[in-house]
């Protein structure tokens, strides 16, 4: 017997019309028409882009969803073919069979919520088909049509019908509902008077319990405290093992890793790559990380006795990058030119977390032997793995004399991202439990 | 259970541009609850945090009719078919009212909940069917106020009214006010969506439309040449009519029961086309 996909997407494409979002006004519909009969870029005349200036496709999000006056502008930038819109996505074909979870990952505007748009029918393609069996819940929001005067029992109800459920199933979920909000004594009270908190709660509590065969969720994770975004994916995952199935959009590597066997990676409308997690969010790093190489930038100060010339960050085939997983060595290349030896001088550097902790710093002794004659010095450090946790972290080099003077300093010289590859915290993304690995020693004994 | 999910197991399609008459009524049915909760939300939701609360429902039209009663019947004296002017002025505003609150409620349907509409998915039709409901609950607060006045005067004074069996025609009547204001309300709703200026001109031409119907004055005194007027205007058949019925007062024609009838139609199936039409990429283009 066969099994029927639950979701089956062949050829899907969406293309937005931009001059219809763009000419709101009557006047501007004015000026348009008459910059364009006098045969005159009307964009570039009206104010909307400098001349030469072009956007990436990858802006294209701030397009669709603004309607502001950027609209226009993708004219000018290399959709000869096509000059009435760009294509958020483009002859998109993939298959999900029931009881997937799929993740969905790429830069902004690759075309990932488009899609979630068009599969949960909130907009239509422009060519192309999708097949879905089975009662879709979508979650590209939580709260939807809460309305602030009404109490926390009324919004339960307005929401979850809202979201596509029946009162018969609200009324029979209602009291674990409030009980998973733990509003219990605010019931009665309008949600306007909520902290933003118990809001969120309340919100995610009705989502929680939605309880359709196929759910697509986009990024709702990114919202809450840890706690929340904890809750959420304490409740994925007990969705996924309920045989459901979900298409996941996120940027969080991490809970994709931890969520998603399978990955969908779009790039400019397209699936550039489709297959298991853990390869594709390494081709995904990898190929943002080349994409991304301006890091460390040339000193203009180069009359300093010693000075930084390069720092770079690579991975364990000696290819730079600057996403790391949680158990890669990080190693740094160092280059320092030196227009006069100071003796005694030492290296160093320190790694700060995003908030700004220091957390560790290390010096380099052996410094002291190098030969003084030479003008250039290759140096390199390596960050065993399992020490840093899952975050963004930067590194600050120097060479001193300690407590007497810097003979150069490069803040926040190199940055990288380390992403969880499968530690035994997978589980606690977004919660702190602390700042490094520590391989702790564990012993006990049995006494009777 | 288990039953039950392969029992719905028709899969949903997603293609682009199916045909214009592609309603799915059957999903509206399932969205039955959704419907009731948002006609209980408007209903608690409009007068929360003020005093006199459902009140007001009643207050407004009360204060219209006696502005009218004042100005057209004290001082310019129009002509009422012979009736009381309060209760004449009354009974058209009843209807009128209900029509005016269907018509603005729809028209910023899409608008309106754009938030939630580029979040979720359901039928957007509901939104539209709805404040057809919801604006029938302030419509039967009205329409008793209508009766009071209307026994009031019918057992207290000498006033000539004269109702007949017809008055069983009354729910016609407000359905076809209801389809009416759906239909007018649902043109406005999609055109609105790409030319924001419709929300400005619609309480200008609300009003304009409120003189053009025979609320102020009767549907007898229009002149010849204006009839045609009164016979398009399908808000006009159902305001005579119900003076007709209450009152045996009033130039009912046939030109005026079946224009109506045909426009009334017209207007609406036309106008749950065209919202189909645009609800489909709405979303796109706010």
């Amino acid at each position: 017997m066969t099994i029927e996909p639950a979701i089956s997407v062949s050829h899907l494409s969406k293309r937005y019309h931009l001059g219809v979002i763009s000419r709101q006004t009557l006047q501007d519909e004015v000026r348009y028409w008459r910059y364009k009969t006098r045969g005159k870029d009307p964009l570039r005349h009206m104010g909307r882009i400098a001349p030469g200036q072009g956007r990436k496709a990858g802006d294209a999000q701030f397009r669709k969803g603004s309607s502001g006056p950027t609209g226009d502008e993708d004219r000018s930038m290399g959709h000869p073919a096509d000059p009435h819109g760009f294509w958020a996505l483009r002859d998109v074909s993939f298959t999900v069979q029931p009881g997937e979870i799929v993740g969905i990952i790429g830069r902004n505007g690759a075309g990932k919520s488009t899609l979630l748009k068009i599969l949960s029918r909130i907009t239509e393609p422009t060519e192309g088909e999708a097949f879905i069996n089975g009662r879709v819940g979508s979650l590209l929001e939580i709260g939807t049509g809460f309305h602030p005067e009404l109490t926390g029992r009324e919004n339960i109800y307005m929401n979850g019908t809202i979201l596509g459920m029946k009162k018969a199933e609200i009324d029979r979920k209602f009291d674990e509902i409030a009980a998973f909000a733990e509003i219990d004594e605010f019931l009665d009270t309008p949600v306007k008077r909520y902290s933003s908190g118990m809001y969120v709660r309340l919100a995610f509590a009705v989502a929680a319990h939605l309880e359709p065969e196929i759910l697509l969720i986009d990024e709702v994770l990114a919202v809450g405290d840890e706690q929340f975004q904890k809750k959420c994916l304490g409740k994925m995952e007990a969705v996924g093992r309920e045989g459901r199935t979900v298409l996941f959009v996120s940027h969080n590597m991490g809970s994709i890793a931890q969520l998603c066997q399978k990955t969908l990676l779009f790039s400019h409308g397209k699936i550039s790559r489709f297959g298991k997690t853990p390869e594709i969010i390494e081709y995904y790093l990898d190929e943002s990380s080349t994409r991304n190489k301006k890091g460390f930038s040339v000193p203009e100060d180069v009359h300093k006795k010693i000075y930084f010339s390069d720092i770079r960050t690579l991975n364990m085939e000696g290819k730079q990058t600057d996403n790391f997983k949680h158990n890669e060595p990080i190693t740094v290349a160092i280059q320092c030119r030196i227009n006069e030896w100071v003796s005694n001088s030492m290296m160093g550097f320190f790694v700060t977390d995003q908030r700004g902790r220091k957390v560790f710093t290390s010096n380099y002794m052996q410094w002291r032997d190098v030969d003084p004659g030479c003008d250039r010095v290759c140096t390199s450090v390596v960050i065993p793995g399992n020490i840093l946790v899952p975050g963004k972290y930067f590194m600050t080099f120097a060479v001193h004399l300690p407590r007497i003077e810097f003979i150069d300093l490069v803040s926040d010289a190199v940055s990288v991202t380390i992403i969880d590859g499968g530690s035994t915290f997978a589980s606690e993304a977004g919660r702190d439990y602390g700042c490094v690995f520590v391989e702790c020693q564990w012993k006990s004994e049995t006494l009777r | 259970m288990r039953n039950a999910k392969f029992k719905d197991l028709t899969p949903i399609i997603i293609r682009p541009n199916t045909s214009w008459f592609s309603i799915d009524w059957k999903e509206i049915v399932e969205y039955r609850d959704l419907l009731w909760f948002l006609v209980l939300r408007d209903f608690t939701a409009i007068y929360k945090q003020s005093i006199l609360g459902p009140l007001w429902f009643v207050l407004q039209p009360l204060a219209t009719t006696v502005v009218f009663t004042v100005i057209f019947g004290s001082i310019a004296k129009i002509g009422t078919d012979g009736l009381p002017p309060f209760i004449f002025y009354m009974s058209g505003m009843v209807l009128w009212n209900y029509f005016q609150g269907v018509m603005n409620g729809v028209s910023g349907a899409l608008i309106g909940n754009a938030g939630v509409f580029s979040k979720v998915y359901f039928p957007r039709l509901v939104v539209p069917l709805s404040l057809v409901i919801s604006n029938l609950g302030q419509f039967a607060l009205n329409f008793l106020m209508f009766l009071g006045f209307y026994l009031y005067y019918y057992y207290f004074t000498e006033a000539k009214i004269h109702p007949s069996l017809w008055i069983g025609l009354l729910p016609l009547l407000v359905i076809q006010c209801a389809a009416i204001g759906l239909g007018v309300g649902l043109w406005l709703c999609a055109l609105t969506v790409k030319y924001r200026d419709l929300r400005f001109a619609l309480p200008f031409l609300a009003q304009l439309w409120m003189f053009a119907t025979p609320i102020v004055y009767p549907a007898s005194l229009v002149p010849e040449q204006w009839r045609w007027i009164v016979a398009i205007n399908p808000m006009a058949g159902v305001v005579e009519l119900n003076r007709f019925i209450f009152f045996g007062v009033g130039s009912v024609t046939q030109d005026i029961l079946i224009g109506g009838f045909l426009a009334s139609l017209l207007l609406l199936v036309s106008g749950l086309l065209i919202f189909n039409r645009v609800q489909r990429t709405f979303v796109d283009t706010i």
